[in-house]
């Protein structure tokens, strides 16, 4: 069976719809959030690959490399931001977090 | 002569300034001193310009003093006409004014408030004289407030009695309601001639005489009776007259000189001066001169009616003066004129006199103004007396006295004129007189003859007051005889030539003047009229009700009590204007309050406005969760309606 690029496509957006899902849904753990986030960018990822290998433009797997240092970097930073947040305020559930409520 | 028309201006103005303002320097003395030296200048060169303009045969003297603006092509100045009927007004204002001043030391003696009295008085003075002075409307119409304001300010002179501040209110807001049309009437001077100046208006106006207006969006309306129309509203409101006359009897809480000087023999005359001086355009218009004449006989009859009924001395001459007020402006109505002031003049000297006596009266009865504690003051108050019995015999028209003269032109002017509403007019006018003469001799008789009503404390104390108080009336009392023998020249004679325009289909003056062949002759003619014997009725009347068998006036009253009532009540016309135009001011007010204040700006605009940010603030605020996945969701929504109207609505290139 051959894979054509809309078979990327497809999974990528499925990947996306899932994290979208996860941030959307979850109203447990801050943690889960962070991973959707991750699963996010994955998705994205996936679109570059996808492209990059069917139009034969090595460039958009270079990005890839970036957002995956940028995507650690990013995840080392949330876990901080998160044990800083629990110490304060001794949770890390999600719906307890309305600090912006109006 | 320029300076002394000035100087006689402004003598009283000095006096006004230098008594009000410096009255704690110069003390009462001073301040009396001032004031009747500066009225007394004018009146001395009043006498001058009379010998300049009525004797020699001056030029009528007719120039500006000084520009005080000058807008869109219009002149606004200060300016001089002095012409004879100025000078005669001067005379008449400053002769009264002067003998009200020497009695005022007199009358005030005890009040505190004395230089502020003279201050006014004094200020009055240079109001009026700046009114009668006038070149142009503009003046004329400073000097018609300024007589209003200081009007306002002695009605209310004792302002701690609530009377006489709601008196003073009364007045000022009546006489505004006259000023509206007068300041209506010189707009549409201006709109028509596109000048305040006296000399051009006349010139221009017989070429106006077919101008329309459209008031009223369809309506074409002669433009010379709706102007006519509007400047007498104005001389209304300042001479009393039916319906705006509720003002005069309630101005007498003022002091009784200024009853004297403001509210019988000058001021309320403003507007009778202001009638004659504009005979150029009344003339034009026979609608508005019908509208005077049947105005005037109204206020004439109806008005004396109420004299009879009135119990306090003040008022009774009030309603008198209003009654008079009513035959001068009939005698405008009629075209004659002349007639009008030469009433004027000769009333000035006998309704000065009468409410002069009248204060006189109320000095000896320790200020008690009810005629019913009065009586047989004629042993206590010769003078008093005297000089009443001349003033009353004056206003009722006896025979040789002044009134009788003018009063009795007046009757058959109008018996004369041909305009619709003459016949009412003559009728009214003459069952005026039978009317005038029973109030008079009513008062007459309650207050000087009879047995004594008042109490012992005040008749042992009944004298006849100081020389000060006398004197003027002893002045008074000579011209109110005397000055109908003026008629000659005044009325019949060519003493107005120039200065009062009548066409010849309204000359009654001119057709009287035929069979007019000298004052004795005069009341031989009279002798063949009713008036004489209508009059004489009058006092038979008044001395059979009130001498003779007193018990028939009550009996009148309670048989006629619904009559009696009703004059006792004024026709209402007081509580008219209490429900109707102060009841629905308030009215008005209130529901303007409720419904544009509190409902629509406060409750609408202000907190309403308020309250709809609150409320939409209310519910865009639930958006505001809080949580971190609303606003991402939010985001993405957002995300996709821009992606989504991009590739729908992208510009196809």
């Amino acid at each position: 069976m051959l894979m054509v690029l809309s078979d990327f496509l497809i999974l990528g957006a499925v990947l996306f719809g899932l994290s979208v899902a996860g941030i959307f849904i979850n109203r447990k753990n801050v943690i889960i959030l962070l991973m959707a986030i991750e699963l996010m960018l994955l998705a994205v990822n996936m679109n570059f690959i996808a492209f990059s290998y069917f139009l034969g433009d090595i460039s958009g797997q270079v990005f890839v490399f970036f957002i995956l240092t940028v995507a650690a970097a990013e995840a080392a930073i949330g876990l901080a931001i998160l044990v800083v947040l629990f110490r304060n305020r001794q949770t890390i559930n999600v719906d307890d977090l309305d600090g912006l409520k109006g | 002569m320029e300076n002394v028309y000035l100087a006689i201006v402004l003598a009283p103005l000095l006096g006004a300034i230098l008594a009000g303002l410096f009255g704690k320097v110069i003390g009462r003395a001073g301040a009396h001193w001032v004031t009747i030296l500066g009225v007394a200048t004018s009146f001395v060169l009043s006498l001058v310009v009379f010998n300049h303009i009525v004797i020699n045969g001056a030029e009528t003297f007719n120039g500006p003093v000084y520009t005080w603006m000058v807008a869109d092509g219009i002149d606004m100045q200060i300016g001089f006409l002095v012409d004879k009927l100025t000078t005669l007004m001067l005379l008449v204002v400053t002769f009264v004014s002067l003998m009200v001043h020497i009695y005022t030391i007199g009358y005030m003696s005890d009040d505190p408030g004395y230089q502020r009295f003279f201050s006014y008085i004094a200020l009055f003075t240079f109001s009026m004289l700046m009114l009668v002075m006038s070149n142009n409307f503009l003046q004329l119409f400073f000097g018609w407030e300024a007589v209003g304001l200081v009007s306002y300010l002695l009605i209310g002179f004792w302002y701690k009695r609530p009377s006489a501040i709601f008196a003073n209110l009364k007045a000022f807001l009546v006489n505004r309601v006259g000023d509206f049309g007068f300041l209506l009437g010189i707009a549409a001077i201006v709109m028509f001639f596109n000048t305040l100046d006296y000399a051009e208006v006349f010139a221009a106006a017989p070429s106006m005489a077919d101008a329309s207006i459209e008031v009223f969006a369809g309506t074409q309306w002669s433009a010379m009776t709706v102007i006519c129309i509007l400047l007498f509203i104005g001389a209304m409101g300042k001479s009393a007259q039916v319906p705006l006359h509720v003002w005069l009897p309630d101005s007498m809480e003022g002091p009784t000189p200024i009853s004297a000087l403001i509210h019988a023999a000058t001021m309320v005359t403003a507007g009778i001066f202001m009638v004659a001086r504009m005979s150029p355009l009344f003339e034009l218009s026979e609608t508005a001169l019908s509208f005077v004449l049947v105005i005037g006989s109204i206020t004439a009859l109806f008005m004396g009616f109420l004299g009879l009924v009135q119990n306090d001395i003040k008022r009774v001459v009030a309603y008198s003066t209003l009654s008079q007020l009513g035959y001068m402006t009939v005698a405008l109505g009629a075209s004659a004129y002349a007639a009008g002031i030469f009433h004027l003049m000769t009333h000035a000297f006998f309704k000065a006199l009468l409410f002069l006596a009248a204060g006189s009266v109320i000095i000896a009865m320790h200020h008690d103004q009810d005629m019913r504690n009065m009586g047989g003051l004629r042993k206590y108050m010769p003078i008093t007396w005297i000089t009443s019995l001349i003033g009353s015999l004056a206003l009722i028209g006896t025979p040789f006295f002044a009134g009788f003269y003018s009063k009795d032109t007046i009757i058959e002017a109008v018996h004369h004129s041909q305009l619709p509403g003459a016949g009412i007019a003559y009728w009214a006018v003459l069952l005026g007189v039978f009317v005038t003469a029973l109030y008079s001799f009513r008062m007459y008789f309650m207050v000087f003859h009879g047995k004594p009503r008042m109490d012992d404390h005040t008749r042992e104390h009944l004298h006849e007051p100081p020389w000060v108080v006398t004197v003027p009336l002893i002045l008074l009392a000579i011209p109110s005889v005397l000055a109908g023998y003026l008629i000659d020249p005044v009325v019949f004679g060519n003493y107005f030539d120039g200065v009062i325009h009548v066409l010849p289909g309204h000359d009654v003056i001119g057709e009287m003047a035929a069979h007019f062949h000298g004052p004795i002759a005069f009341v031989g003619h009279a002798l063949g009229g009713p008036a004489v014997y209508l009059a004489a009725a009058g006092v038979f009347t008044a001395w059979y009700i009130y001498m003779k068998n007193p018990a028939i006036a009550d009996q009148a009253a309670r048989r006629f009590s619904h009559v009696y009532k009703t004059l006792v009540n004024k026709y209402y016309a007081d509580d008219f204007n209490q429900t109707v135009f102060a009841g629905g001011a308030r009215g008005a007010g209130w529901t303007l309050w409720k419904l544009g204040d509190v409902l629509l700006i406060d409750g609408l605009l202000v907190n309403g406005s308020a309250k709809v940010v609150g409320w939409l603030s209310g519910i865009v605020r639930q958006l505001q969760t809080g949580y971190l996945y609303t606003y991402a969701f939010s985001m993405i929504i957002g995300l996709l309606l821009l992606l989504s109207w991009f590739i729908w609505f992208a510009p196809a290139t």
